[in-house]
């Protein structure tokens, strides 16, 4: 497989981000049905499945480069963003382990990691990255192992310790998240760390997620997707730097919906980690803006009607009560009234 | 690709008798020198599936090789006299080179991370979880004391596993030599977490002691197997489709269904999403699921074929 990365864009500033047509069409789209509600939508994490970002443990696209810069630079300006409780050592290194076993089997044209005994060799083409280490040594790695590798990563990672029959967010890389803030929940339980969100809860949504996740087995990953929208392409829009993006969301216009406001979904997954029995939390950022996404008709009407029935509460959560009509009114051009067809892939591509 | 790994082929590289009881076994990847087994935690365990000419066993050993160890798994295997399972079998009839089906490693017995201090109570062959634990315990830079009742036998075994540590202490059945677990207890400071492992008398008793003291339930952990993931053969007929489907020991209702070629919706396959629930028309469920309320349990009017079983011989199911 080739992919071409785009270095330059930028998902800040001039928000130079944009989808090629491949990536339009490998775009994992959440809406199964017209209309959506929480569930535990939680499927085998295998290749396969209606979109190309299922085939790979961890997708690399076309953003790959362009996303490790934006992060690097919200790391430069807030090195909070990455931190690990000292009890999750272990947890880093299963992090690591994982990341270049699987980035190097599933894209050998990319990475590559050579293993001499305890000493690895790491190879990273497109960033230009290559180290010689002693595994489990992190005085031999330029930076510690977790965040050393997540760096070269697209999507935000948390480590989950397991103990107390309880989930524990005890460590983290988060700088393209949806409004919540390691710094804040960093320590927290699973039922801690979700306690904002409307609904589910009553729905005991979170206790049967959380029975499921204790007994999460090693080889046996698991993903489900959740989504929001954003205005502008903007990967990092945490809570402290609300002020940089939070006037965005008073911005959009009937003439700017279809360039400014973006689909964003998080591809989540969740893998035993094996030398510490902890849980490595990936949530990957996939986004849309809505004049690409209308290029595929089904997604054109099962988005505007998704947004139209979605219930108050979770539209004030997910952040979408000021622009809510403006998007349905838009998207209202775009559907018919025809059935959409079952399943999430994309159909064709219109011009 | 990624794909699930259920299940892992193994070689018996070594095999060498520690008494006449315990044999100890070094199970490497069946095909090649080049493959690596996936990294174990400390208190990990893997479930051997061992077949005769007429029976299926599913036994769970704890690995007792270095945590992390990624070239070899290494378990210990006492034989019961009186048992004619799994363990006897290993004890007969598996040599060096033998092929065996296991499990990868799973944990339910992991020591936590976060404690400052660490009592580990062992009896019998139930040391094997902890022989894990010391290397992990030593790097964590964590204190700990290890009390083990053991058997003459496996005095001698054991002991050298433990070398000079001076937080290592063995009791046997002797007047003067056993152990006090009240007193041992007592003597702990707040903040200790109790791990104990061995026959169910030790164990009931080590935790009963425990709460009769005011431990707090989060500061006691206890490895007990015997609650394999199977159970007994029950038949599941199928109203709708008009026949019947027989659910093997080792089998889940779901892959029996699937293995008939009964199209049954699934999703998560481990009892917490839902999408597999379907309704029980007579019989009584076995339920092992997360996703069922405890009415809608007692009620019995609806299954998650993934997990759960039957408890009566035979189920009808709106299928």
């Amino acid at each position: 497989m080739t992919m071409t990365f785009k270095p330059d864009e930028t998902f800040r500033d001039e928000f130079s981000f944009n989808n090629s047509d491949e990536a339009i069409l490998r775009f994992p789209f959440p809406f199964h049905e017209d209309r959506y509600m929480y569930s535990v939508n939680i499927e085998p994490h295998v290749a396969g499945g209606p979109s190309d970002a299922f085939q790979a443990t961890f997708d690399v696209d076309e953003h790959y480069v362009a996303e490790c810069r934006d992060r690097a630079l919200t790391l430069a300006a807030d090195p909070l963003r990455c931190q690990v409780l000292p009890h999750m050592q272990a947890a880093e290194w299963d992090t690591l382990e994982l990341l270049m076993e699987s980035l190097s089997r599933d894209y050998p044209q990319h990475f590559r990691l050579t293993r001499d005994g305890e000493w690895w060799t790491w190879i990273n083409g497109p960033l230009g990255i290559a180290d010689r280490f002693r595994f489990g040594d992190a005085s031999t790695l330029p930076l510690p192992p977790f965040e050393y590798i997540t760096r070269q990563a697209q999507g935000d990672f948390c480590l989950l310790d397991h103990r107390d029959d309880n989930l524990f967010m005890d460590g983290g890389m988060v700088t393209s998240q949806a409004d919540w803030s390691l710094d804040f929940d960093l320590g927290m339980s699973f039922v801690e760390w979700h306690a904002p969100v409307p609904l589910a809860h009553q729905m005991g949504v979170f206790d049967r997620a959380l029975q499921f996740l204790l007994r999460l087995q090693w080889g046996k990953p698991v993903r489900r997707l959740n989504w929001t929208m954003t205005v502008n392409p903007r990967l990092d829009t945490s809570p402290e730097n609300y002020p940089h993006w939070g006037p965005d969301r008073a911005s959009i216009t009937p003439e700017n919906v279809g360039q400014k406001l973006h689909l964003r979904v998080e591809l989540q997954t969740l893998f035993r980690l094996p030398r510490s029995n902890g849980v490595l939390f990936g949530v990957r950022c996939y986004l849309i803006r809505l004049d690409e996404l209308v290029r595929v008709s089904k997604w054109a009407r099962r988005m505007h009607r998704v947004l139209q029935s979605l219930p108050d509460e979770l539209a004030a959560y997910k952040g979408l009560a000021r622009f809510r009509g403006t998007a349905v009114t838009w998207l209202a051009q775009y559907d018919d009234g025809a059935p959409t067809a079952a399943g999430t892939a994309a159909e064709t591509l219109a011009a | 690709m990624s794909r699930n790994i259920d299940r892992i082929e193994l070689r018996v590289e070594a095999m060498r008798d520690l008494s006449p009881s315990l044999k100890h076994l070094r199970l490497v990847p069946a095909h090649g020198q080049g493959q690596l087994l996936a990294p174990a935690s400390a208190g990990s365990h893997i479930v051997l599936t061992l077949r005769d000419a007429s029976r299926t066993f599913r036994n769970a050993y704890s690995l007792t090789s270095k945590p992390g160890a990624r070239d070899a798994y290494e378990i210990i295997v006492r034989r019961v006299q009186e048992s004619r399972g799994g363990s006897h079998f290993i004890h007969r009839e598996i040599a060096t080179g033998a092929m065996l089906e296991a499990t990868p490693p799973a944990n339910l017995f992991a020591p936590v991370r976060t404690a400052r201090r660490h009592l580990l109570i062992a009896a019998g062959v139930g040391i094997t979880p902890f022989l894990s634990y010391l290397p992990e315990l030593d790097a964590l830079g964590q204190p700990f004391e290890l009390h083990y009742c053991a058997r003459d036998d496996e005095q001698t075994c054991f002991a050298s596993w433990f070398g000079e540590r001076p937080n290592a202490h063995i009791y046997q059945d002797i007047e003067g030599h056993r152990l006090d677990v009240p007193a041992l207890l007592r003597a702990q400071p707040v903040g200790t977490q109790l791990y104990v492992c061995g026959p169910d008398t030790l164990m009931d008793h080590v935790l009963a002691s425990a709460r009769d003291l005011g431990w707090p339930a989060s500061t006691l952990h206890a490895e007990r197997f015997g609650a394999p993931s199977g159970g007994t053969a029950f038949v599941v007929s199928l109203a709708r489709s008009g026949f019947d489907v027989h659910v093997p020991g080792d089998v889940s209702l779901l892959d029996a269904l699937e293995a008939a070629g009964v199209h049954a919706d699934s999703q998560c396959r481990g009892g917490a999403c839902g999408v597999c629930k379907t309704s029980v028309l007579e019989g009584c469920p076995e339920h092992r699921d997360y996703f069922l309320s405890a009415a809608e349990r007692s009620e019995g009017r609806h299954i998650m074929p993934c997990v759960s079983r039957a408890i009566d011989e035979r189920l009808v199911l709106d299928l």
